[in-house]
């Protein structure tokens, strides 16, 4: 029973306290809301923005993890080409991999100059998350096409006057010389340098119009696999491979994806200067409370030696204390998160932050979390010295103050 | 007997200088109900002695003895907690809390109380502030009271878990005459209704001639005198 009073009675004390000194409490609280909407947004700001980087990654070297299968020797003949496919496929299916594709580079110019044409299979859009502006990626219906299909940037739409699709709009490609129109399904969206023709036609496609997918190089074999066991799967794959290949035919597989380039995490860095600004704001936030908590206790000697006298023992006064700068810390902390998750949404912002970004995931939990935890926190060692001041008060010469 | 002091002795070091004692073997027995004055000049450890009888001050040499139990063998929370329940402190500069209205001033105490004081220590205080003639000042804040106003304030405080030791270090060292005299009659009449024993600590003879004892604390020794002489 006296338990339960003392709990209710400190926390009676605490909200007077807080409600006496409003201005006071007010005062020191902005700080606080201040330095943890700082923390938190850095921290969601840290985490969105590795998305963004992650997301840019894997557009240019694939989903990790992307395992990347070659040959030594260019592709001589069509019999050769079919091969390769067949013992790529075949890997494929042995070890249950859902999404594969095959890659080639394609010798073609349009609108007067060299086009970056990769030719793929349907599956590499997802596996590179490829971002369209308009229109479709490539489906099964398209190999049925008679005339070749490409998707191509925004830099060479506008410069075709950005016609609608539905309209059948085509674009013309010069192949190893031969010209030819290609029905255009998509339009990729075009990053703020893109200055040249770039898209992808099928793989199939740019096979015939290359006559065999260019003489000069082997094509690629691009496979997305789980993370886990990724390695030990790589050799699998290329010992399939190999194994379907004539005697001396070399087959090298790599993991190509942004996660295999080494074994350090490539955010490091910008997660240490991210934690670093974020600990200064916390410690200037910590400095700032605990200054005013510790003026406020030296203002209150008087009225904590009367509290004494009535019978306050050492140890609720040192809760009340404690109890004070925590709900004050921790209201302040809500108000701090809340400012966080609005300044995150304004809209100029995440344009400026987050251009092209494809899955901006809503406000990080972890962050909203970490932002109230850290001001409780942040309450209990503000409130730790000032509460300890108080309990080393003699009520005798608190009282004469 | 309710309190108990036997050879209180109270010394304090001073760097570099003997040791100033400042009370000198201090006997004095309170009865429950019983209204007890002691009177000396400033600095004649009057407040010490206050401090020691309300347990907020330890003697350095001697006993004290509330109930009949020796309060130096009390763990430090017990004691507070036992101070809490039956001592009520009635100060010479009233000691209100500042920006606090007079109901939660009076309600104070009860913070610390358990059961239903606790739970219905707003409606309590305002009884206790009709009871000192402020039912119409409840929610007024200290700042906007008269001295004598404060003053019954600071009683009602005192009295609101009707303590059974009452101590008024110089109630009426900050009032005019007049004034203190009302205090004086207010305190008297609450403590004797409750049956409460009253020890005034002043320099005042007219305050100190109200009691039904009085003593006198000259150079740290404590003697009684008799009321008529205090007269």
């Amino acid at each position: 029973m006296r338990g339960i009073t003392g709990l209710a009675g400190a926390i009676a004390e605490a909200w007077q306290e807080l409600r006496v000194h409003r201005m006071r409490v007010l005062l020191s609280l902005i700080g606080v809301a201040v330095s943890v909407a700082a923390l938190t947004w850095t921290i969601a700001m840290g985490q969105l923005l590795q998305q963004s980087q992650d997301e840019l990654m894997e557009r240019s070297s694939g989903r990790p993890a992307t395992v990347t299968l070659s040959t030594a020797d260019p592709i001589e003949t069509a019999a050769d080409a079919a091969l390769l496919d067949s013992a790529f496929a075949d890997a494929a299916e042995r070890y249950g991999i859902d999404w594969t594709s095959r890659v080639s580079w394609v010798d073609a110019t349009a609108l007067g100059t060299t086009a970056e044409l990769r030719g793929v299979d349907a599956d590499y859009g997802e596996m590179h998350r490829v971002r369209l502006a308009a229109g479709a990626w490539f489906s099964d219906v398209d190999a049925l096409r008679l005339v070749p299909v490409v998707v191509i940037n925004e830099w060479w739409w506008q410069r075709l006057g950005s016609p609608p699709l539905e309209s059948h709009p085509t674009a013309s490609l010069a192949v190893s010389g031969a010209s030819v129109d290609a029905l255009v399904i998509g339009v990729t969206e075009s990053g703020p340098y893109d200055d040249y023709p770039a898209g992808f036609v099928l793989y199939d496609d740019a096979a015939e119009l290359a006559a065999a997918a260019s003489a000069d190089q082997a094509p690629q074999y691009e496979a997305w696999i789980p993370i886990e066991g990724a390695d030990e799967l790589v050799e699998a794959i290329r010992s399939s491979v190999q194994a379907h290949l004539p005697e001396g035919a070399e087959v090298y597989a790599e993991r190509t994806d942004y996660l295999a380039w080494g074994d350090e995490n490539p955010f490091l860095m910008m997660q240490i200067v991210i934690g670093s600004i974020a600990s200064v704001v916390l410690v200037i936030g910590v400095l700032s409370l605990l200054n005013i908590t510790l003026v406020t206790v030296r203002h209150r000697i008087r009225e904590i030696g009367v509290r004494r006298s009535f019978g306050a023992t050492a140890g609720r006064v040192f809760f009340s204390v404690m109890l004070e700068s925590v709900v004050g810390t921790a209201l302040a902390g809500v108000v701090g998160v809340a400012i966080a998750v609005m300044a995150m949404r304004v809209p100029a912002l995440q344009d400026a932050l987050f251009a092209g970004i494809e899955d901006l995931p809503p406000f990080p939990i972890g962050a909203a979390v970490t932002g109230l935890v850290v001001s409780v926190g942040v309450g209990a060692i503000a409130g730790l010295l000032p509460a300890l001041v108080a309990v080393r008060v003699s009520p005798i010469d608190a009282i004469r103050y | 007997m309710l309190l108990e002091a036997r050879g209180i002795t109270r010394t304090v070091d001073i760097v570099d200088a003997e040791p100033l004692r400042i009370l000198r073997g201090v006997d004095l027995a309170v009865d429950a109900g019983e209204h007890v004055s002691i009177m000396g000049r400033s600095g004649s450890g009057k407040s010490t002695l206050l401090n020691i009888l309300g347990m907020l001050d330890a003697p350095t040499d001697g006993e004290l003895l509330f109930d009949g139990a020796p309060v130096a063998r009390m763990r430090r929370g017990a004691r507070d907690r036992m101070r809490g329940r039956n001592v009520g402190f009635v100060f010479q500069q009233f000691n209100l809390l500042a920006r606090r209205t007079a109901r939660e001033n009076v309600a104070m105490p009860l913070l610390y109380a358990s059961g239903p004081g606790f739970w219905h220590r707003a409606a309590l205080a305002g009884s206790m502030l009709e009871r000192v003639g402020l039912g119409e000042r409840v929610d007024q804040l200290p700042e906007r009271l008269s001295g004598g106003e404060q003053q019954r304030v600071a009683i009602a405080r005192a009295l609101i878990r009707e303590p059974r030791l009452i101590l008024a270090d110089e109630p009426t060292g900050a009032l005019d005459v007049e004034t203190g005299g009302a205090v004086m009659d207010l305190l008297d009449d609450i403590a004797h209704r409750a049956g409460a024993a009253l020890v005034t600590i002043t320099h005042d003879p007219h305050v100190a001639a109200r009691a039904g004892r009085a003593y006198r604390l000259d150079g740290g020794v404590l003697a009684e005198v008799a009321p008529e002489i205090v007269r």
